[in-house]
């Protein structure tokens, strides 16, 4: 066994008894990278130089005897939407190629004084906007689990890394599924918290009302050690919450007896694939023999989540990319004669052909004369959707459904028609818009060896027991535990 | 919402006002994926909406404001760094006027 293929949990303790060092570590994460990451295409750019100069330190701070931080030599991949001081971050996007952004975002400050190492920005469908990676401008990722399919979206890049042992943990950010959905497809475990749980100071903006950073990792604990970090108020981001940040790495460890888990009914109907089904179904029947009551329950306005969400982060998509213009940082046409042609060429060159349907889409929705009907009505419809939780969560203590429709699915299948790409984060959607909490871990896998994931909501700020639940899961479940056999004779398109 | 197809001479005036320009063909591609994309919208109209309140932001939170104090931030060289269109502490753009 090679020192990436272990958790952080494991790599920490090794650390502090002394049987590894930090360096010994980043050795190896870089050693698979190099081995594997022209099949993956899981990373856009690589700080070696940096990750050693941190491990180095961490390694100086054993010799010394110091106290070592929580998350001391571990190895993180961060989604290229999130700003590291100087390293270029692009957004999967044309239009930000070279732009290195002077100052770090809240997680990652919190997550360097917690010793992580940062070791390269992941790859991402352009500006969060898909659900397969293939929307990036650089090129797709391919799933580890079988390389002539998709990792899910748009933090394909960091799901992939860390399936594939390229990274200890990784962060993604969620907008309607963007961390849930590839951490399924990936087989991995993945977190969105509450909205205003974690700091978007330093997130590139995409929808601002439904924007979430979380973590993706190997397994709950790990999951609950990045929580930890990054989780409470910023004073730089004044949507973040004034609410305490418990600790989830005691609390998951108390039993189930006492839950109660609703089932929406309305994310079993058609769509769904029969192996994920079976897999959800024997996933309760585990839940129901660990003490827990589990029985339906009915979100009756489902159906409205996906037209509200692409009306309502469209909408918002349009405002805050407008600030692409060419003008202060990225991409800027040549051959410009004015200022407006400057601003159109730019971005028109700039960005890739989903994100001008969003923008179009939320410019049209937000217009004069259509805001009332398209706009307003949907933020109307999000209150309903909200109220669907509300209403459930005074009988029930958490949610149980399928994270995605289906396995991964293969690659240019879904991109003829935005609505069918649009349908994979059905079951997502309703949580973002919501603003509560989901995470989302691996309950089986296909008859083509691909995983299923199982998602886990809870009521907004209620982390500790939707954690509590997946760690009790994973803890007592019979999925075999494997990993992807990254084989490169299965793979099209060679290095 | 009336049922209303989105014509090329909205998508034109739509994409003046997103500062984005198409081809004749793009124009047409895009008439005909926003059509079907809106078209599935209007699902929405089979709610009565008329008395529920609209949701912006989940936590109702009274505005937050910080103390007016003047606090260290980034220097004006890391701020002025992120592209090469800077000239003596600006960022140079065509003519406007």
């Amino acid at each position: 066994m090679t020192l990436n293929q272990l958790t952080a949990h494991e790599i920490t303790r090794l650390i502090r008894e002394k049987k590894v060092t930090a360096q010994e570590v980043i050795l190896d994460i870089f050693d698979q990278i190099d081995k594997v990451d022209n099949l993956i295409k899981a990373f856009l750019v690589l700080t070696r130089e940096e990750a050693f100069k941190q491990a180095k330190g961490i390694d100086t701070k054993v010799k010394n005897g110091d106290e070592l931080p929580p998350l001391a030599g571990v190895a993180i991949a961060i989604k290229d939407i999130l700003a590291v001081q100087g390293v270029e971050t692009t957004c999967g996007s044309k239009i930000l190629k070279g732009f290195i952004p002077p100052y770090n975002a809240t997680v990652i400050t919190r997550l360097k004084e917690a010793g992580a190492i940062i070791i390269g920005k992941t790859n991402m469908d352009e500006f969060a906007m898909g659900s397969s990676t293939e929307n990036s401008a650089f090129g797709p990722t391919y799933n580890p689990w079988d390389l002539e399919r998709v990792p899910g979206g748009s933090s394909g890049g960091s799901a992939a890394a860390v399936a594939a042992d390229e990274t200890i943990v990784a962060l993604g950010t969620d907008t309607g599924g963007s961390i849930r959905q590839p951490a399924s497809l990936c087989g991995m475990v993945g977190l969105k918290p509450t909205y205003g749980r974690v700091s978007r100071y330093g997130l590139i903006a995409y929808a601002s009302s439904l924007d979430q950073i979380g973590p993706i990792t190997k397994d709950v604990i790990d999951c609950t050690l990045a929580m930890k970090v990054i989780s409470g108020i910023d004073i730089h981001d004044s949507t973040s919450a004034n609410i305490p940040v418990p600790d989830y790495l005691t609390s998951c460890r108390e039993g189930i007896e006492d839950l109660k888990i609703g089932v929406p009914q309305e994310y079993f109907i058609e769509g769904i694939d029969q192996e994920v089904k079976i897999a959800i179904d024997r996933a309760l029947k585990l839940f129901e023999s660990l003490g827990a009551k589990i029985e339906e329950v009915s979100l009756p306005h489902t159906e409205y989540s996906l037209p509200a969400y692409y009306l309502i982060a469209t909408a918002e998509a349009s405002s805050n990319l407008a600030r692409y213009d060419g003008v202060q940082y990225g991409y800027r046409a040549d051959n410009y004669k004015d200022l407006l042609f400057m601003y159109k060429k730019t971005r028109s060159e700039g960005f890739g052909d989903e994100v001008k349907r969003r923008i179009m889409l939320g410019t049209y929705a937000l217009s004069s004369g259509y805001y009332d009907a398209y706009y307003l009505k949907a933020q109307k419809v999000r209150t309903l959707i909200k109220e669907d939780f509300d209403k459930a969560f005074e009988k029930y203590d958490i949610l149980i459904t399928p994270t995605s429709p289906t396995p991964a699915f293969k690659l240019n299948e879904k991109m003829a028609d935005p609505l069918i790409m649009y349908l994979s984060d059905i079951y997502t959607i309703p949580i973002n818009l919501a603003g509560i909490p989901a995470i989302s871990l691996n309950c089986g896998y296909s008859k083509n060896n691909l995983p299923i994931g199982l998602q886990i909501i809870g009521k907004p700020f209620d982390e500790e027991t939707i954690i509590r639940a997946a760690y009790n899961f994973e803890q007592n479940n019979d999925v075999e535990k494997k990993k992807p056999e990254i084989n490169p004779a299965r793979c099209k398109e060679e290095a | 919402m009336t049922k209303k197809i989105i014509t090329k001479k909205e998508v034109e005036y739509v994409a003046k006002l997103a500062k984005l320009e198409f081809s004749e063909e793009e124009k047409e591609e895009f008439t005909t994926q926003l059509n079907s994309i809106l078209e599935y919208f209007y699902k929405l109209n089979e709610l009565d909406t008329k008395d529920i309140p609209p949701t912006a932001y989940i936590i109702s939170m009274p505005n937050l404001l910080n103390e007016d104090k003047v606090e260290p931030s980034l220097s004006r060289e890391e701020v002025l760094s992120t592209n090469k269109y800077i000239r003596k502490g600006y960022f140079q753009v065509p003519k406007i006027i």
